[in-house]
């Protein structure tokens, strides 16, 4: 392996970062290889990513906050145990991860995208960082996110945009796309998301990166800050399905603190050697092909399933009858509890504080009424309206009982099938500013990831093509409950079989401009 | 109020339960008028973003029992809500609270009043959190400030809601009285009022009697003691009344009580009535009570304080006002039946008469509970016997008692150290009857002459002489033999 010519050499980290092959191209199971049998330590690592999110994110903007003295702080304590050379060493020592700024790590600010929380520093960690951090994890720093997730392009931030690696013309898609462009761009191996609906596999179809979206339950919500708490899951988001699995197992499992969780045993994710997928029976919905998306999203698409089909899976055409109601149900029921969710930012106990000198209400209202931003506060209106009286059974009453159709969709679905193909967005990454002034149609963005979330069970996202503009297009696998390592074990045959997932967008590094 | 109207009052009950933490996270309760205040705060209960409810299994088992008590039918499956409403004292800007389906529903309690018993049906039993606690204050510069006290927030609270079955003060009263007896009885709140641990709201409504149809009626929220409720309430009926009397319509609406003035004042009018927006608490999952928890809260359900009376004035032979001294509270009344369980004869009476007689007198001069005497049952029951044996008499037990309340000695103990049994032999005792007259010849001469009522002063002669210890019944019949009356 070439890594190891670098062990001759130790004068200075920044001699070695650059003498070295580019550590940030490491899958994360070589990088994991390359700590353990030190080739490298986890402060070059660390180093190596630094200094490309210092060279790329001024123009991609994947990051809201970094934390370069946290980040070299975890590496240190992680390479003086890797030096220690204890048998029982975390299973993730020493490597760098990136964590949607909608998750809790604490005394780091999390602001959510929001002004709102602009100086928010949190004492407590999400459970599901809190785990991986446990599992060895280095921090690099809080990814950008459509304010309070609620968003398909991270346009929403507060803190301005994040641009597609592929094409800074075009969004990473939302709201994890600062995670999805930060793996994409190659600033971390993995990213921590957040997937309420569809805003983990939504970015990785428009930036070229694979991810899951759990089972409701399988993640602990601890600290992760709610948008719509029936909906709301922690994923991650890396370059590959083995990657991504790997995260995955160490961030999985009951938490007391979480009443949603689920109490059910996480196995290990074992990953197959050999791409073949004979006996598999892959269901290929109609609904998700009829609407008017994108052409080469569709012959793509069917081209991977063809692909699965080569390597022994078995295509079953199938029916979800009620996908078309998956998008006015969910504008229902999340907002409604995002509009209480969201009622606790008044100023007082955390976040910035506005017309303090003008009364109690006032100060209410200036707080609120400056610090959310517009697709927020429609949120907040939309939720409000569906749970008022008079109102309540005919919208709120009535999409809870239409998800529960969409739930038995998906159950008589997994009677003949044992996982569900489909495109994750009708469209590849869309232009800044072109659903701007028409929320309905950045709405329908998400009409293929919602269902999902409805129904509260598994999607793993990744990269079946490219269209003819050299952007990205995604298939999402999905399966029923905890069914995760299926989701991973078909992603991982595929990926086995195709390259796909190892194109990296052309960046203006100082590497590429030396070429 | 004019007897030309019927009332009809319903009660609606917020008890704390004290349980060991909060209701949704792992902060331990404090007596809030001790307490600093936010000291007992965690980001679950100061609704910091991203924090998660989980609920205190010791908070449903509380109300559990309360709702078995109350002979409730416990629904199998209820569900938390989010009350939206936006208040300073709410820090999540919704309280977590059963609304569509409550832990129980359609209970009653029986009720003794003045005029005989009641029964007042309950409609439902929820379980709920407590809102932070707010104090208004004045600045010395005139400038008005509220300050918030998290310490109560998330609080444990059941609410016990009544159908409107009282129909006067009095009933309201007995109600309320018997409810925070049954909560203490079953261990889940204080009823320590002053400091808040339970609180009221009341319905309230008219109808002309006879009319069998409810009049319209108001609801009084915020009644934080049983003085401020039942003055509420008084005047709300009088207010009504005069109202009624003068052609007048009553309108529904929220009222408020306003303590300086005495009177209500209203909060809000039907048309303006709060949208709480209530909705299934996504953060919670439906509330499941297995046949294993509903026995659990079966197995150490005490006996109703009510049925406890009725079996003490049917079984035992108590009047009214004992056996409703004995049940008042739960550790007396336990002491009660473990004394005459323990007694070699059992006399509901004599017990009864000791532990509300020497025994009470006792505990209001020392300010001990029953449960810091140092005389247990058992040790009562051993004084009992002792009487009742005749080893000692009626005058020198109450100074053995209090020598035992005093020390904690058992009663044989001090009868055998300080020689008190009592004196029985007849030859002994005809002997000092024999010395005491011999030695009083004026007063014997007096007695036969028609002085009988010196008959009393030689028996407190012998029994001075015995030191006390001479058995009366054997002294009297001496005496009798002796005077010749
Ligand atoms: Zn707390």
């Amino acid at each position: 392996m070439r890594l190891q010519q670098r062990k001759t050499n130790s004068k200075s980290r920044r001699f070695l970062v650059n003498r070295m092959p580019d550590l940030t191209q490491l899958t994360i199971s070589e990088a994991l290889t390359g700590l353990r049998s030190r080739d490298f330590s986890s402060q070059e690592l660390t180093a190596a990513y630094i200094q490309r999110i210092e060279e790329l994110d001024p123009k991609i903007h994947a990051f809201i906050t970094l934390t370069p003295e946290l980040a070299f702080e975890k590496a240190g304590i992680a390479d003086q145990m890797l030096a220690a050379e204890d048998r029982e060493l975390p299973p993730l020592l020493g490597l760098p991860i990136a964590v949607k700024d909608v998750l809790c790590l604490a005394n780091v600010r999390c602001t959510c995208g929001s002004k709102i929380l602009e100086n928010f520093i949190p004492p407590y960690t999400a459970s599901s960082v809190s785990r991986l951090l446990d599992a060895g994890v280095v921090p690099l720093g809080k990814t950008n996110t459509d304010e309070f997730a609620m968003g398909s392009s991270t346009e929403n931030s507060a803190y301005g945009p994040t641009r597609n690696p592929w094409n800074f013309e075009h969004v990473p898609g939302g709201s994890s796309g600062g995670s999805a462009a930060a793996v994409a761009g190659g600033m971390a191996p993995a990213a921590l998301g957040t997937d309420t609906g569809g805003s983990v596999r939504q970015p990785c179809a428009f930036c070229g990166t694979t991810g899951i979206k759990p089972t409701y339950g399988r993640v602990s919500r601890y600290g992760l800050i709610a948008y719509g708490s029936s909906l709301d899951t922690a994923g991650v988001i890396a370059r590959n399905a083995a990657d991504t699995a790997l995260l995955f197992q160490h961030m999985a499992g009951f938490d007391p603190l979480d009443a949603t969780s689920v109490n059910t045993p996480v196995p290990t994710y074992q990953l197959p050697d050999s791409p073949d997928l004979h006996g598999l029976r892959i269901g290929v919905p109609d609904e998700y092909f009829l609407q008017g998306i994108q052409p080469e999203v569709e012959s793509f698409v069917k081209a991977a399933v063809t692909q699965l089909e080569s390597q022994g899976a078995v295509p079953v055409p199938i029916s979800l009858p009620y996908t078309e109601y998956a998008l006015p149900v969910y504008y229902i029921i999340a907002p409604a509890e995002a509009s209480a969710n969201l009622a606790r930012y008044d100023g007082v106990r955390f976040g910035p504080r506005l017309g303090t000198e003008e009364g109690l209400q006032e100060m209410f209202k200036q707080t609120r009424g400056q610090l959310f931003g517009s697709e927020v506060k429609r949120r907040i209106m939309l939720g409000t309206y569906a749970l008022s009286a008079g109102y309540y059974e005919a919208f709120y009453g009535k999409a809870q009982k239409v998800r529960t159709l969409i739930k038995e969709d998906f159950i008589r679905a997994f009677e003949d099938v044992d996982v569900i193909a489909a495109p994750v967005a009708p469209t590849t990454a869309f232009k800044f500013g072109q659903h701007s002034d028409d929320p309905l149609a950045m709405y329908l963005e998400d009409i293929f990831t919602l269902p999902a979330n409805l129904a509260g069970i598994p999607g793993l996202a990744f990269p079946v093509g490219y269209d003819k503009n050299g952007l990205p297009i995604g298939m999402q696998l999905m399966a029923p409950p905890f069914k995760e390592d299926l989701l991973f074990r078909v992603g991982h045959a595929y990926q086995l079989a195709t390259e796909w997932h190892n194109k990296k967008p052309s960046l203006p590094t100082m590497d590429n401009q030396l070429k | 109020m004019k007897t030309g109207y019927t009332a009809d009052i319903g009660l609606e009950v917020h008890a704390e339960l004290q349980t060991k933490s909060k209701m949704f996270c792992a902060c331990p309760i404090v007596d809030l008028t001790q307490a600093e205040p936010n000291t007992a705060v965690c980001p679950v209960c100061a609704g910091m973003p991203g924090s998660l409810p989980v609920v205190n299994q010791q908070a449903v088992m509380a109300g559990l029992r309360v709702a078995l008590s109350l002979e409730c039918e416990v629904m199998g499956t209820s569900q938390f809500a989010r009350k939206n409403y936006f208040y300073p004292d709410l820090p999540k800007g919704y309280q977590i609270s059963q609304y569509e389906y409550p832990l129980a529903i359609t209970g009653h309690l029986p009720v003794r009043t003045d005029e005989g018993w009641i029964n007042v049906r309950i409609r439902r039993v929820h379980l709920e959190e407590d809102t932070a606690k707010l104090t208004h204050i004045q600045a010395p510069n005139g400038e008005s400030h509220s300050l918030v006290d998290l310490n109560r927030a998330g609080i444990p609270l059941l609410e016990i809601v009544s159908e409107p079955d009282m129909h006067t003060i009095n009933q309201v009263r007995a109600y309320t009285r018997s409810l925070r007896t049954l909560l203490q009885y079953l261990g889940v709140n204080s009823g320590d009022l002053e400091k808040g641990v339970i609180r009221f709201e009341a319905n309230v409504s008219l109808r002309p009697v006879g009319c069998p149809d409810l009049g319209t009626r108001v609801e009084i929220k915020n009644l934080n003691s049983f003085r401020i409720m039942t003055g509420a309430i008084a005047y709300e009926l009088e207010r009504q009344s005069i109202l009624l009397d003068a052609g007048g319509v009553v309108q529904q609406e929220t009222l408020g009580w306003d303590e300086a003035n005495q009177v209500t004042l209203s909060q809000r009018s039907k048309e303006e009535a709060h949208d709480y927006r209530y909705f299934p608490e996504p953060d919670l999952p439906p509330l499941v009570i297995t046949p294993g928890m509903m026995s659990e809260a079966r197995e150490n359900l005490p006996e109703r304080p009510d049925r406890r009376f009725r079996r003490y004035v049917t079984d035992f032979g108590l009047d009214a006002y004992q056996a409703d001294l004995l049940t008042d509270e739960k550790a007396v009344a336990d002491f009660f039946e473990l004394t005459l369980t323990s007694m070699a004869q059992p006399d509901p009476t004599l017990g009864a008469n000791w532990i509300l007689g020497e025994l009470f007198g006792w505990m209001n001069l020392s300010g001990q509970s029953i449960e810091e005497i140092p005389v247990s049952p058992r040790s009562l029951a051993g004084l009992l016997d002792h009487l009742q044996g005749n080893v000692i008499n009626a005058a020198t037990a109450k100074i053995v008692f209090n020598e035992m309340l005093q020390t904690g000695k058992e009663a044989s103990e001090i009868i055998r150290d300080e020689h008190l049994q009592q004196v029985t032999d007849q030859d002994d005792l005809e002997k000092l009857v024999k010395r005491v007259l011999t030695d009083h010849p004026e007063q014997v001469s007096a007695f036969q002459n028609g002085k009988t009522g010196l008959y009393h002063w030689f028996f407190g002669r012998v029994m001075q002489e015995s030191g006390g210890r001479a058995d009366p019944i054997v002294i009297r019949k001496i005496l009798d033999e002796n005077l010749k009356v």
